[in-house]
């Protein structure tokens, strides 16, 4: 069969399993909707949190931006996953003991102030919308590349999928269908990587193969790193970047992550306090097998695809290359005119373009493998677009119908009320996701990765504050919020976006500290820290009542009745 | 649950927060960014050992070091009588 086929038939499988699964576990209340009644297993919801977590550019991308970057990739592969320890040791074990449904419910609460929740829905709202306009593109992409059809076809397919399950379920039913997710993304992941570990050196598990000898008797980084010399390109296993910037970088998405309110949210689902600690050490097992696989995968595709394209006859080139040449992921410009595929670090002589996707997307087909596994890896893509925009959509949903609705414009919302409210707002948010995925605006790519940033420099240092700090108030965690995040939004809009200042001063050299907006979050959460913390010691402390809140959550014992309120 | 009991269950809390992530900032930081060059000059097998930390070791410690904690506040709350099982 060829790889259309399988891929329809893979597709088609999981699609009917998550659709069926939305039908078992469909909302019945408010409760459900939002937290999946408190009752999901630890270990279930460390499935769901690691597909809530691993988006298509996790499973796609990130293979190949380590590829070409080398060590520097290290900031993706460390943030990504140390934000998981300051979340499980920091956060997740008292948000739910404070056992309410929302990140802005903690803020609100905490800071008995509903300036404060406002805030914190207008910031949840930022950094959900620009991160989801990215994973429906994403479902776009997949689709067009795997099943021949229109990038825009591509989103309308995964909008109806998303907001069939995510209207009806809600938490729950995003919940089970993202266990369901995980498992076909890990699988689909792992499958090549263990196929291609096993033909390059000999030993299959990927994590230990990308550092065992080749069939050469060479180690396969010093093979590497000798053919990136010989072309010109950095030593992969040496970094470009300043020392500074790095450190900056993986502070800003360790913490982001932890900020995430689509992360934080799920650790409300389960039943106890012990229960979060050790859910969030499941997910981030789950998570550290992809992101451990990750960087063996991106030198098993670099070495491959310098030793079957560099120097050689454009005309012998193997079938795959021509395949990804349509598709424009890959491009030749013959340059010198002799027929041969020059790839070097020199711009004026390189004559080899290629798109970093490739590296996860071609590599099964570099490899020779059956073509029902380069049909999987087209699955799993779409699994982990799909089960990370749902958790996206449910934050936003929630955000306006809980944290707005029911808090804010009319309190006196009944249950049922509250359930249609949730539903009608996961709708339009699917709406509007999808309209952003096919009109992508401009900036969304630039700033999918700065939501960490603004994560970090918002939420993290407010929700860190109001559980080890009794003293901090509301004029303090406002006013820091409001420093972090116009902070963080004025780097990016000068130095990033150039909506302001002069592009042409603007630039690397001129960064403040040497640091790069992907790192600034850093330097803004350390804002939002003074400027909270400062301002706290010079205004009123909190009410008793609130400070007896801090004092409760600190001690794990009663959750379960916590979130009955 | 007096009031003495839950200070002294906190303070151990932050005793062991302290130590764990002394540890998380040393493997990422510290060997993966900080002193990766130095720490480059050992090999364990094919890898320089400052890599190998950057884009595996750092990991393998995060997912321990949830663990670890799990089992110490596991322990912690049914010494102070929190435990909910």
């Amino acid at each position: 069969m060829g790889i259309l086929t399988w891929t329809w038939i893979l597709v088609g499988i999981t699609f009917a399993l998550y659709i069926g699964i939305a039908i078992w576990a469909r909302a019945g209340s408010s409760k459900e909707f939002y937290v999946a009644g408190g009752g999901v297993p630890p270990i279930l919801n460390g499935m769901a949190t690691a597909a809530d977590w691993m988006s298509a550019a996790s499973f796609i991308s990130l293979a190949g931006i380590i590829s070409f970057a080398g060590y520097d990739g290290s900031v993706y592969l460390m943030g990504w996953t140390g934000g998981y320890v300051l979340l499980a040791l920091l956060l997740a074990p008292y948000l739910r003991k404070f056992g309410k449904f929302t990140v802005p419910d903690f803020i609100g609460d905490r800071y008995y102030s509903n300036t404060a929740r406002i805030v914190a829905v207008i910031a949840a709202l930022v950094v959900s919308f620009t991160y989801v306009a990215g994973q429906m593109r994403g479902v776009g992409i997949v689709f067009s590349r795997y099943l021949e059809v229109e990038i825009d076809t591509g989103v309308y397919i995964g909008m109806a999928i998303v907001l069939f399950y995510a209207v009806l379920g809600g938490m729950k039913g995003i919940t089970y269908t993202q266990v369901a997710q995980y498992c076909v993304l890990i699988f689909a992941f792992m499958v090549p990587a263990i196929f291609i570990s096993f033909q390059m050196t000999g030993n299959p598990i990927p994590m230990l193969g990308f550092g065992a000898e080749g069939s050469d008797g060479i180690y396969l980084l010093d093979k590497l790193d000798g053919l990136q010399r010989e072309l010109g390109f950095h030593e992969y296993t040496s970094g470009q970047k300043s020392m500074v910037d790095v450190f900056a970088i993986t502070v800003a998405l360790m913490v982001g992550t932890a900020g995430l309110p689509h992360v934080i949210v799920r650790f409300f689902t389960v039943p106890k306090v012990a229960d979060a600690r050790k859910s969030a050490g499941w997910a981030l097992l789950f998570i550290a097998i992809l992101y451990t696989t990750v960087p063996a995968v991106a030198v098993f595709a670099r070495i491959k695809l310098i030793e079957e394209v560099s120097n050689k006859e454009y005309a012998e080139l193997p079938q795959w290359f021509g395949n990804w040449e349509k598709t424009g992921l890959i491009k030749f410009d013959d340059k010198n005119g002799d027929g041969l595929v020059q790839y070097v670090a020199n711009k004026e002589v390189n004559e080899l373009s290629i798109d970093r996707d490739i590296m996860v997307l071609a590599n099964p087909e570099i490899a020779q493998l059956p073509n029902w596994v380069i049909a999987l890896v087209g699955a799993g893509g779409l699994a982990a677009a799909l089960s990370t925009a749902a958790g996206l959509l449910l934050v936003i949903a929630s955000s306006i119908s809980h944290d707005l609705i029911k808090k804010i414009i009319n309190p006196k919302i009944s249950e049922k009320g509250e359930l249609i409210a949730a539903r009608v707002s996961a709708a339009v948010a699917v709406v509007v996701a999808g309209y952003f995925g096919i009109n992508p605006p401009g900036f969304v790519a630039a700033v999918v990765a700065l939501a960490f940033g603004l994560a970090a420099a918002s939420f993290f240092p407010a929700i860190l504050l109001g559980i080890f700090d009794k003293r901090m108030n509301k004029e303090g965690a406002i006013s820091g919020m409001i420093t972090g995040l116009l902070l963080m939004l004025f780097y990016m809009a000068k130095y990033k976006l150039h909506w302001i200042g002069d592009p042409t001063v603007d630039t690397a050299e001129n960064w403040w500290f040497g640091i790069s907006p992907e790192g600034f979050g850093t330097v803004a959460m350390l804002a939002n820290f003074i400027v909270s913390v400062v301002v706290s010691r010079l205004t009123p402390a909190p009410p008793q009542e609130v400070q007896d809140i801090v004092e409760d959550i600190r001690i794990p014992s009663g959750a379960g009745e916590a979130i009955d309120h | 649950m007096s009031k003495t009991n839950k200070q002294a269950y906190w303070r151990e809390n932050l005793k062991y927060l302290a130590i764990l992530l002394t540890i998380w900032f040393l493997v990422s930081y510290g060997a993966g960014i900080l002193w990766v060059e130095q720490l480059n000059a050992f090999t364990l097998g094919g890898f320089k050992l400052g890599f190998w930390f950057a884009q595996q070791g750092a990991m393998y410690v995060f997912v321990i070091l949830i663990f670890v904690y799990m089992k110490i506040m596991n322990t912690l709350d049914k010494k102070y009588g929190y435990n909910e099982d």
